[in-house]
């Protein structure tokens, strides 16, 4: 067993494990959401300035499985669904210490919704083999749903843990991890095969060396088809076609606006008056 | 299932470690209303240790029945045995529609619930309507709060996590009558096992009653004691934007907005926050709402009761003395 955690564990307390691991991480590239354009009259979202980037959230997914790989050896696969443009995300994870980096591209993957995405996702995993463990970020930054990882789960009827704020020890067999479900935190021991979602507390991310970003320029990110998985999963689930929820309607928020009352005067004025009104709200209760 | 299915309305009661949820009942009251337009029942399904009590509680805020899974080894949260003893109710009952809410917990849960019996799921939802053919309408927030997306979902039971604190409670009447129903736990084991459980250790600021709120109208991180005074003479806790998060100025359940928080305290005070969609979408149910920030033409004063158009720095310090000295009076 080891420690892991913020705290670097000594060498000398490091001892291996009886077989090395293989952990999958789950990354999504995902716009910088700081560059998609939104046009308030069409409710169009227009993404093709933004750039893509990997979802933040599974940055600290990935460098947890390598710091495990690191300590414990092993294999760090990453996983991933997108567009061919994702090629260059996937490289990066490379860089910042993954063994291969699997893109995941084909039409008939468009369009999924998050049961449709952890089908596809489900028969990546299956073809990529033997597995201990699979790492997912909390939720996606533009999506912002956070399913994928449980429903993944689900479909391999595996056991999943999400908020997770500290990968605690890693034993034959298990992972011990915190973590905490709002209105409780828990210190769980979780059997191998399962899945684990994490938040960014869990270990932040390096930033990868030159070195390795010259490395990584010429690893192969190696790209699957729907063809490629398609032993492992019905092709009915998958894209748009599998996709049992349709959004129906776009409208951008409503502007519930209210009259606000502006206070004006000298700023000690002005004090009195919002002490007097935030009194009178909290007292009169209406 | 799809055929089969019911129009009828499952929620699913969020029981751990020997408490139930309070978004529980914010579900009920939800659904009793779709149940309305429907014409439909209102089923709730709880699982965990000790339910007696809560199930009751159930039938008091709304649930026409309440199907209880009972057993020792669902005392503290195990999202796999959990899902496996729901799916076996959910199989049985059939529901049309059936509603997690958007917790912790609840998102941990619901996309395993709705995997397993092989359904769509919609995550975090504001709003929700539904047809008289039991239709479910799910509504749901999206790139960064600047659209709602209404979406429909064609398998069944349509599955949703619905938002903490933004759907009315049910009231309570003890006279209601409904019925309670036992189930057998069809699973015992937990996948994982506990080695200790301790209070949370996250703040949980949707619950707080008034929250004081600061964003990039901050300049400097230790300047957030000037925040922190006010929060403490309003009995407040100290809300935040996103950007200070990035900047990690606060800390992540500090945020207000999409991708952090909803909240809706009786009081919002609005410290140099702009406003973005983001942060709106967080806030904006809020019952009275203060914005102060110098940019007249911050978005943040068209869902705000009171505005004050003034540095920050100018007006908190002079708010915070004022209302100390009302304390002691």
């Amino acid at each position: 067993m080891f420690f892991i955690g913020h705290i670097t564990t000594p060498a000398g307390l490091v001892r291996s494990l009886s077989k090395p691991l293989h952990i999958i991480v789950l990354v999504k590239a995902v716009p910088d959401i700081e560059q998609v354009k939104f046009d308030e009259a069409t409710g169009r979202i227009d993404r093709r300035n933004a750039k893509l980037e990997a979802n933040p959230f599974d940055l600290n997914a990935l460098e947890i499985a390598v710091r495990i790989k690191e300590q414990q050896g092993g294999t760090v696969s990453v996983l991933s669904m997108g567009p061919p443009q994702a090629e260059e995300v996937l490289r990066d994870t490379i860089s910042r210490g993954a063994d291969r980096a699997i893109l995941m591209t084909d039409g008939a993957f468009a369009g999924a919704d998050t049961w449709a995405t952890s089908n596809s996702i489900m028969g990546g995993v299956r073809r990529l083999g033997q597995f201990d463990l699979i790492l997912a970020g909390e939720k996606t930054v533009d999506g912002d749903t956070g399913q994928v990882g449980p429903e993944l789960a689900a479909l391999l009827d595996l056991p999943s843990e999400c908020y997770v704020d500290s990968v605690d020890r890693v034993s034959d067999g298990n992972i011990e991890v915190t973590c905490d479900y709002g209105t409780h935190q828990y210190v769980k021991e979780v059997p191998f095969p399962c899945v684990i979602s994490v938040t960014k507390n869990v270990a932040n991310p390096r930033l990868p060396k030159l070195s390795d970003k010259i490395r990584s320029k010429k690893a192969v990110v190696e790209i699957w088809k729907a063809d490629d998985i398609g032993q492992f999963v019905d092709k009915a689930r998958l894209g748009t076609v599998g996709s049992p929820t349709h959004v129906i309607k776009i409208r951008t928020t409503s502007e519930s606006k209210r009259n606000c009352r502006m206070l004006t005067g000298e700023p000690s004025k002005v004090a009195k008056e919002l002490a007097d009104t935030i009194e009178g709200w909290l007292v009169g209760g209406a | 299932m799809m055929s089969a299915a019911s129009k009828d309305i499952m929620v699913y009661a969020e029981f751990s470690a020997g408490s139930l949820h309070p978004v529980s009942f914010e579900l009920l009251g939800k659904a009793r209303e779709l149940a309305a337009k429907a014409s439909c029942k209102v089923l709730a399904v709880i699982v965990g240790s000790g339910l007696s009590e809560a199930t009751r509680e159930l039938v008091f805020h709304g649930a026409d029945i309440a199907y209880a899974v009972d057993h020792p080894s669902m005392d503290g949260f195990d999202s796999r045995l959990f899902q496996q003893n729901i799916v076996s109710v959910v199989e049985e009952v059939k529901p049309g529609v059936l509603l997690l809410g958007a917790t912790p917990i609840g998102r941990s849960l619901g996309p395993r619930v709705a995997a397993a019996l092989g359904t769509g799921i919609t995550a975090d939802c504001t709003e929700l309507d539904i047809t008289s053919d039991g239709k479910l309408v799910q509504v749901r927030p999206a790139f960064a709060g600047n659209i709602l997306a209404s979406i429909q979902t064609s398998t069944r039971p349509q599955t949703a996590t619905v938002r903490y604190r933004v759907m009315k409670p049910a009231s309570r009447d003890t006279t209601r009558e409904g019925e309670v129903i036992s189930k057998p736990a069809v699973a015992t084991e937990p996948s994982s096992k506990v080695l200790s459980r301790a209070k949370s250790k996250r703040m949980d600021i949707s619950n707080a009653e008034i929250i004081v709120s600061v964003g990039r109208g901050l300049l400097k991180p230790e300047d957030i004691g000037m925040i922190r005074e006010l929060a403490e003479a309003l009995g407040a806790v100290v809300g935040s934007s996103r950007p200070l998060v990035d900047e990690g100025w606060t800390k992540k359940e500090q945020q207000v907005g999409f991708s952090g928080n909803t909240v809706k305290p009786k009081l919002y005070v609005a410290c140099g926050i702009s406003g973005s969609p983001q942060h709106l979408a967080g806030m904006r149910d809020s019952e009275h709402i203060v914005a102060i920030n110098k940019d007249p033409s911050a978005p943040i004063f068209n869902v705000s009761d009171v505005g004050v158009q003034m540095d920050i720095y100018q007006v908190v310090p002079l708010l915070t003395e004022e209302l100390r000295k009302r304390k002691k009076i």
